[in-house]
This record gives C-alpha cells, structure tokens and sequence, in this order.
C-alpha cells in the first residue's frame, strides 16, 4: 500500500478522524450547504464575516477522510483571510490536486494543504478534496442553492 | 458442484493484475466479467454475417435474422416462458422498466391509482413509477425493511389493497443482499386486482426463474450482470399485456403499415422493438446463456451461496465492521454490503483497490435505502460463478489491514 500513504497522509487521517473546527456557527452571517452525489457526502459550512475578512468558521456533514480532512484543513487556513485571499488560494488549491500546476516546494500560500498533492493520481477522489471549497465559495458568494459536484 | 478453476479459464480479464497484484473482482452486481465465448460470438457476428436484420433478402441478413431471433428463444427457455414472442429486447432493465411505465402505465394507471414499490429498490425502480405518479395523480407506496433488512410484511393488508394498481419489487436486493419472498406477494396483489412487475436485474443472473409459477405479468433484466454484453436488456410479458398495451417507442420495424398520418403496429415481440436493435450484443448475450444453462442455475446458486457464507463468517470477525441485510444465508445472494466504524466506505474502496480487490463503495443507486439505514454509502462485495474462498480471504485481509491504517490516527 505505499502508494497510497501519498493519499492517505498522517495529516490527513489525523484531520479525517478528528476534524478541526467541527461545529455549527449559531451566529453564522454566511452559510451554505455541499452534496457530491457520487458518494453521498454532505457537508453544512458556516461563516461570520467582518467585512471582507472570514472572523469564523464551521462545519459539519460526513463524508470520506479526504473530504472531511480538506475541509477541516481549509478551515484552518482560510481564518482570518479576505475573500480575495480564499479564492486566489482555492486556485492554488484546484491546481494541486488536479495536477495542472506542480507545487513550488514549500508553496507558501498552501502551506499544509500541500499534504493534497497525492489527490492528483486518483482522478476520481478530486471531487472529495474539492468539495469543502466549493461550498466555501458558495457561501460566500451566499448561493441559496445546494451546491454540488456533479 | 461448480469446477472454478475450469470456469476461470474461461475469463482472460481474472489473469491480469490490477495496482500489481491480481485482480480480485468483487463488484459483480454492477456488471460480470464476460467469457471468451461471448467476446467471441460478437467478433464473429462483424466479420462473418454483419447484416441488418428483418429487412435484408440475402443470405447474411437471413444469418443475422435467425441468430438473433434463435436468441429469444434461448431467452425464454432460460427464465420458462413459452412463447418467445413473450419476449423483447431493450438496451438494459431499466428501459424494460420504462417501457412498462410508459406503456401500460399510461394507458391503465389512474388518478388515485395506488403504485406499490418497496424502500429497498434501485432507482431505476423507483423513478419512472415517481414520474408516473406525478404526471397521474397516483399514488406511490413503499413496503418497508426490518432491521436485519427484509421486508416487512406485517401492514402488508394495509398496504396492498383494492386501489393498488401496480406491485413492481425486486427480487433479490443489489445493497442488502436480501432475497424477497416475491410470489406470494404477487399472488397478494393479484388477489387484489393488480399488475405485477418483477425487476429482475439481480434475480435473474443468480436464481433459477420460472416466470409460469412466479405468475409475474412482467419481469425486466439486464444482459451484462449474467455474463452477457452491455446494451442488452430483457422484458418479458404476459401475451394478454402486451397486446393491449400501446407502443413504447415508434419507428422502423415496430410497423405493420404507414400512412402518412398513421400507422399500424408490428406483431409480437417487434412492436416493442422500434429502429434497428442491438444485433451484436443480443446474439452474444445467446453465448451468456448457453454457458449459464450448461453450469446450471441451482449449481450458480449453491456455490454463491456456499461462497456468502463462508464469507459471512469471516468477515464478522474483522474489528469494528458492520454487515447489513438478513443474518441468514437462505435469505440473501451473493451479495455483502458492509462498513467499518469511523471509515467512509470510499476509503475502504481505495484501499482495497490497492490491494487489488475490486469492490463497490457508494450509495449503488439506492438512495433511500442509503437514509433508511442512516448510512451515506456501504462498501459492497458481489459474488459471481469464478469467485474463489482464496479471493474471499484475499478481501478479508485487506479489509482488515484497512482497519489498521485507520486505526493509526486515532491512537
Ligand atoms: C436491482 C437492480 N435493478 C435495476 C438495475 C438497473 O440495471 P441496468 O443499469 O442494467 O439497467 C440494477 C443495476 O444495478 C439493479 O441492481
């Protein structure tokens, strides 16, 4: 299975198993809902805003350790960053995993997200990964709809 | 008893590796690997007598004609209908089912006609009676499952009654694994005056079936889930059906006579048969069921169920896992869907993939059944003809060490 510890980093279980930040916002002022059909993952993300700064942010669902540990990582991450900042690092993030951009070593900008680069040689877990920051961007661009990654 | 070892050779694709290891395929109840004589009987029918059938007056269009049709006899033989014509090519089971929701549902189903289904179907048994219910203010209803996911029958009374218009059930579960007790269900509704509909996408491949003593009045299966090509499926019907009911699709060959504002239609099976069929894969599906009636379908049953419960078994003891469907093995298939606590069953997916073993994960186009067991998706290991207890031991043991990379991040 040494293959697959690229998939299944230490991080990434630790994140699957004991997400971060996994709760509901009851004061959430941006909130939106994720489904990826393929494998029934759901996820519910809350936000609070100030501005354009994310103050806060939460979420709940269940899904596979890839999902569920890239939503628990990007949570982490995207604290205390403007809406600009998210999407420019959901670019760098979609680039990661589907493979269309080698990582710079080190990438700043990720920083741990970088455990994701061995989402690129499993085509069809790429939904997984991405899920949570779909739903991010729904949220907030405060899409009512569900979004999903069919 | 079955003699594996010889089937086995029969199938080139169980030879290869898959992630470097050999293939272990366990996802047969999506579709089943195909025998040499299949893949060849499809060459054959390109290079030797490719014609267009019912139409050509040259020898190969009369070759095509006969192999295609001598088909439709082996089908009707292989699930005891006696009259061929009782039988009609479709490209799966689910236009099989469409075709009865469209037409016979349109034409007899009622507003406040009642639809009975149950809350283990597979969409494609699920969704063409949901359109046809909204388009006739019907009324759809589901027999439930007990915890060890049988149906439940005891508000059957209620359930099934005068209004009931339609029974469509599965026989045999594609999740749970679970057989159903189908006749006395249609002799049930019968009682009561309604049309039976028997999705036999998973019954038909692994029990024998008789469609005289199940006295369905429909019975729909897929060709590429018992050995045969995809692009094949099967509806049965009772003659007096098949007559009354409208057309399905129109065009080429379902035709007796054209006008330019009208038109008669075709005898038995060809009404339903609108356009050129599936001429290639129908008469390979002919090669399917000759390797399957030479097994024997009391002999496919014996080994899968022999082969279920020595997997039952071993797979009970792995830490953490949960097994759905019915406890005992008379009342399931070769069918095993399962999950392991705090592992999303697309993670046990993956890492059995690695390990070579090819097994199911996700909702297998049961979505209700999915909210039903208050479970987003299951792990799902089938069984067919070529499965080994070694290729059993093969799955334990990687579901086992899947439990133990997981179980390193908690500790
Ligand atoms: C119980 C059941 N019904 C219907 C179907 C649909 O078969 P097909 O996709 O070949 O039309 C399946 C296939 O997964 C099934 O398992």
């Amino acid at each position: 299975m040494s293959d697959l510890r690229d998939l299944y980093q230490e991080v990434i279980l630790d994140h699957g198993k004991n997400p971060r930040n996994f709760r509901k916002l009851e004061d959430a002022d941006h909130q939106a809902e994720g489904n990826n059909p393929l494998c029934g993952d759901r996820i519910n993300l809350y936000l609070k805003m100030d501005g354009e700064v994310i103050t806060d942010i939460g979420f709940q669902g269940r899904g596979c350790a890839i999902s569920t540990a890239s939503a628990s990582m990007m949570t982490e991450s995207v604290k205390g960053k403007t809406r600009a900042e998210v999407e420019a690092l959901f670019q760098r993030f979609h680039e990661l995993v589907t493979g269309e951009a080698e990582a710079p070593p080190g990438a700043p900008e990720l920083g741990k997200l970088t455990v994701f680069a061995g989402v690129r040689d499993y085509p069809i877990r790429v939904k997984c990964a991405t899920l949570p920051w779909h739903t991010l961007r729904a949220a907030l661009e405060e899409k009512r709809e569900p979004v999903s990654t069919e | 008893m079955l003699d594996v070892q010889a089937i086995r050779k029969d199938f080139d694709i169980l030879g290869r590796e898959m992630r470097g290891k050999p293939l272990v395929y366990l996802d047969n109840a999506a579709t089943t690997q195909k025998p040499r004589v299949v893949i060849e009987a499809l060459v054959e029918y390109y290079q030797n007598y490719n014609a267009n059938i019912h139409r050509g007056i040259y020898y190969l269009s009369e070759l095509a004609t006969e192999k295609y049709e001598h088909v439709r006899e082996k089908t009707a033989r292989f699930i005891g209908a006696p009259d061929p014509a009782t039988i009609i090519f479709t490209r799966n089971a689910t236009e099989a089912i469409n075709l009865v929701a469209y037409a016979w549902g349109r034409q007899y189903i009622e507003p406040g006609d009642e639809i009975v289904l149950t809350e283990m179907e597979h969409h494609s048994n699920l969704v063409p009676w949901q359109l046809l219910a909204q388009e006739k203010g019907a009324r759809l209803r589901h027999i439930g499952i007990t915890e060890d996911g049988r149906l439940a029958l005891d508000d059957l009374d209620e359930i099934i009654t005068e209004r009931t218009k339609l029974l469509s059930i599965t026989r045999m579960s594609n999740v749970l694994g679970t057989i159903n007790p189908v006749k006395p269900l249609i002799d049930r509704a019968h009682a009561k005056g309604a049309v039976c509909l028997i999705d036999g996408a998973q019954g038909v491949p692994h029990l024998p079936t008789r469609v005289l003593e199940l006295d369905c009045d429909f019975l729909a299966f897929s060709a590429h889930k018992m050995l045969g090509p995809t692009g094949v499926g099967v509806l049965y019907g009772k003659r007096e059906w098949l007559e009354r009911m409208p057309p399905f699709l129109g065009g080429g060959d379902m035709i007796s006579r054209v006008w330019l504002d009208r038109a008669t239609w075709n005898k038995l099976p060809w009404k339903y048969e609108a356009g050129t069929p599936n001429i290639a894969d129908v008469i390979a599906f002919g090669a399917a069921l000759d390797y399957l009636e030479q097994i024997g379908m009391e002999a496919v049953q014996a080994h899968e169920r022999e082969l279920t419960a020595y997997a039952l078994e071993q797979l009970s003891r792995v830490p953490g896992i949960r097994i759905f469907g019915p406890r005992h093995v008379e009342h399931r298939g070769g069918v095993i869907s399962f999950d392991l606590e705090g592992i999303h069953p697309h993670d046990i997916g993956q890492l059995l993939d690695a390990e070579g073993v090819a097994i199911r994960a996700g909702h297998h186009c049961c979505q209700p059944l999915m909210e039903r067991l208050d479970v987003s998706a299951t792990a799902r290991a089938s069984f067919y003809i070529y499965n080994t207890e070694e290729e059993v031991d093969r799955l334990v043991a990687a579901v086992r060490k899947v439990e133990r990379v997981f179980s390193r991040a908690v500790s």
